[in-house]
């Protein structure tokens, strides 16, 4: 799935070589291209319209919203920190030491697709110390094991594209400590693989609505949800918001995928799978 | 390192954490190895492993007296209980069934197009875009689209048919079905699109020599090899409908029993005296129907696999 995005931003150069395939235009592709741009365009438009330009300004003002936004912000942070701190060296260690683990691996991350987020928010509850269970923060950690499947994948496929081993060798051979390694050999080689890992972990905690809102803290999602009672253009503005606030991440990690991939042809990039746990 | 110490290739002593290596004996050194994922299992034993357990423990559990009974099970798999897990199933049959072809069909549009094409470009990233998008934002959009004073049921009405005269309702199943296509049908194109790459032009040119008619050519080489992939998005789109919470419950306030609201419900307290539990036998009862489905995936997967390489 990954290579749709990198094949399209790779293959430009290539495009010369594949008219012998195409056939002529045939009219069915734009009828249906037509008819799914019209079912995507005007929900967006009827919003925009029924919110009104007023309202964007009008979301940052309402009671609540910072406090949710900023809730959400903290848990996004977080989540990002833990989910790098414990998928990298994982990762990378796996691949390097125990390859063998690597099947494993994917069999666990997948875990978490296959439990349905409110399943699993249930046992949550069922099994966390109180401690846990009165603050926020629990919810970082649960955010952890929902955002190790895509996490896991973009660390796999940008590790796979590296020649992880001569690099690592090249570096010892040149006198490199393991941490010079790391920090300034391996790590910059994955700063497409991160930066998806990354981008797909804060979208997936910044549209989380199911586990927050059973866990009865408002994060921004369950804020929109909360407030809609006193204004729905508001609300309205507000979901826009976080469809633009999405876009502009996708756009971001494909224009800097493009851009390393030109040079070393290796931008892989998942843009799809934050989807599941997203509603 | 030396060869008798080393289940690791050659080289390895520049990796990371590989700790004492002389003169260890070869178990114990390997135990070492293992050490480096310690931090992962133990993270995912506790935040994944032992509520699944607790879920399952549960629903075989009387929440006074803590003692095995079936009892959750029956309640879970009779009445409101039961009709929810049917509901859910029809919808996301419907809404992976639907999707799954309109998206196959876009699909091979995109994918016919010249690559590297604005249309290609623009379709992808906004396929990753709406595919990424759901929940209460959603709802929010098709409120204001095809609620009951949206913009486009103003439109409809005013060329004479009032969608909620003629049997619509956006705050029902069918509704909802609707909504849902918004984030599927963009999903099973990002997820069908490497299928068609598998598709080899050769194969085509082949048949076309051999004088395939074009459908001729889908009857008997491009529709065979599609099938496995296809197939397996369906499930994919089908475990994504059937795990949906937030999109329904929003639009819904929770009137459409679907067992993951119910289960929800469970959550807010809502709940008779004695049945605790229930919400965990239903919990268990969609872990098992996706854990089957992604078996089913996972083989049609690796016979899509031997197509695609």
């Amino acid at each position: 799935m990954a290579t749709v995005i990198s094949q399209e931003l790779a293959d430009e150069a290539a495009a010369a070589r594949v008219p012998h395939r195409r056939r002529p235009v045939p009219v069915w592709r734009w009828v249906i291209l037509l008819l799914t741009g019209v079912y995507f365009l005007i929900p967006l438009y009827a919003a925009l319209r029924f919110a009104g330009i007023a309202s964007f300004d009008d979301v940052v003002h309402q009671t609540g919203f910072s406090d949710a936004l900023i809730l959400s912000l903290k848990l996004a942070l977080m989540t990002t920190v833990i989910t790098l701190a414990l998928m990298v060296p994982t990762t990378i260690y796996v691949h390097l030491r125990l390859p063998r683990l690597r099947r494993l691996l994917e069999s666990i991350t997948i875990l978490p697709i296959v439990i349905p987020p409110v399943v699993l928010i249930v046992g949550v509850l069922e099994v966390s110390p109180g401690y846990l269970k009165s603050t926020p923060y629990l919810l970082g950690l649960v955010y952890v094991i929902l955002a190790m499947p895509f996490a896991y994948r973009s660390l796999d496929a940008g590790l796979r594209s590296l020649e992880l081993r001569t690099l690592v060798d090249a570096a010892s051979s040149l006198g490199a400590g393991w941490p010079t390694t790391l920090w300034r050999v391996i790590l910059p080689n994955l700063r497409t693989a991160l930066l998806s890992a990354t981008v797909l972990t804060v979208a997936l905690v910044l549209g989380e609505f199911t586990m927050a809102s059973l866990d009865l803290y408002q994060t921004f999602p369950v804020w929109i949800v909360a407030f809609d009672q006193t204004s729905g253009p508001v609300s309205t503005a507000a979901s826009l918001l976080s469809l633009f606030v999405t876009w502009v991440f996708l756009m971001l990690i494909v224009t800097l995928a493009s851009r390393r991939s030109r040079r070393t042809g290796t931008g892989q990039v998942e843009l799809f799978s934050v989807r599941r746990t997203v509603r | 390192m030396t060869a008798n110490a080393a289940p690791a290739a050659p080289g390895s002593a520049t990796d990371p954490g590989a700790g004492p290596r002389r003169g260890l004996p070869r178990v114990l050194h390997r135990a070492w190895t293992l050490a480096g994922v310690v931090p992962f299992f133990v993270y995912v034993l506790l935040g994944l492993g032992l509520p699944t357990l607790a879920i399952a423990v549960g629903a075989f559990q009387n929440p006074d007296t803590g003692k095995f009974t079936l009892s959750n099970i029956d309640i879970a798999t009779h009445g409101i209980y039961l009709h929810g897990f049917i509901i859910t199933t029809e919808l996301s049959l419907i809404t992976s069934v639907v999707p799954g072809i309109l998206g196959l069909l876009i699909g091979y549009a995109i994918f016919t197009a010249r690559r590297g094409a604005l249309l290609r470009r623009v379709t992808i990233t906004a396929s990753g875009v709406f595919a990424n998008f759901g929940g209460v934002p959603l709802a929010f959009l098709f409120i204001a689209t095809l609620g009951t004073t949206g913009l486009a049921t103003h439109w409809l009405t005013a060329i004479g048919f009032n969608p909620y005269e003629n049997g619509f309702n956006l705050y029902d199943l069918g509704g909802v079905a609707l909504v849902y296509l918004y984030f599927q049908i963009p999903l099973m194109v990002l997820i069908i699109l490497p299928a068609f790459e598998g598709l080899r032009p050769a194969w085509r040119e082949a048949a076309q020599n051999m004088g395939a008619g074009t459908w001729q050519y889908w009857r008997y080489v491009g529709g065979p090899v599609l099938m496995p992939s296809f197939l397996g998005c369906l499930l994919l789109l089908f475990g994504s409908a059937f795990s949906a919470y937030a999109t329904a419950e929003a639009l819904t306030s929770g009137t459409i029993p679907l067992t993951a609201i119910q289960i929800g419900s469970f959550l807010n307290g809502n709940v008779l005296a004695g049945q605790q539990n229930v919400g965990k036998a239903l919990g268990l009862g969609m872990v098992l129907i996706i854990a089957v489905l992604m078996v089913f995936y996972a083989l049609l997967q690796r016979r899509a696999a031997k197509w695609l390489q």
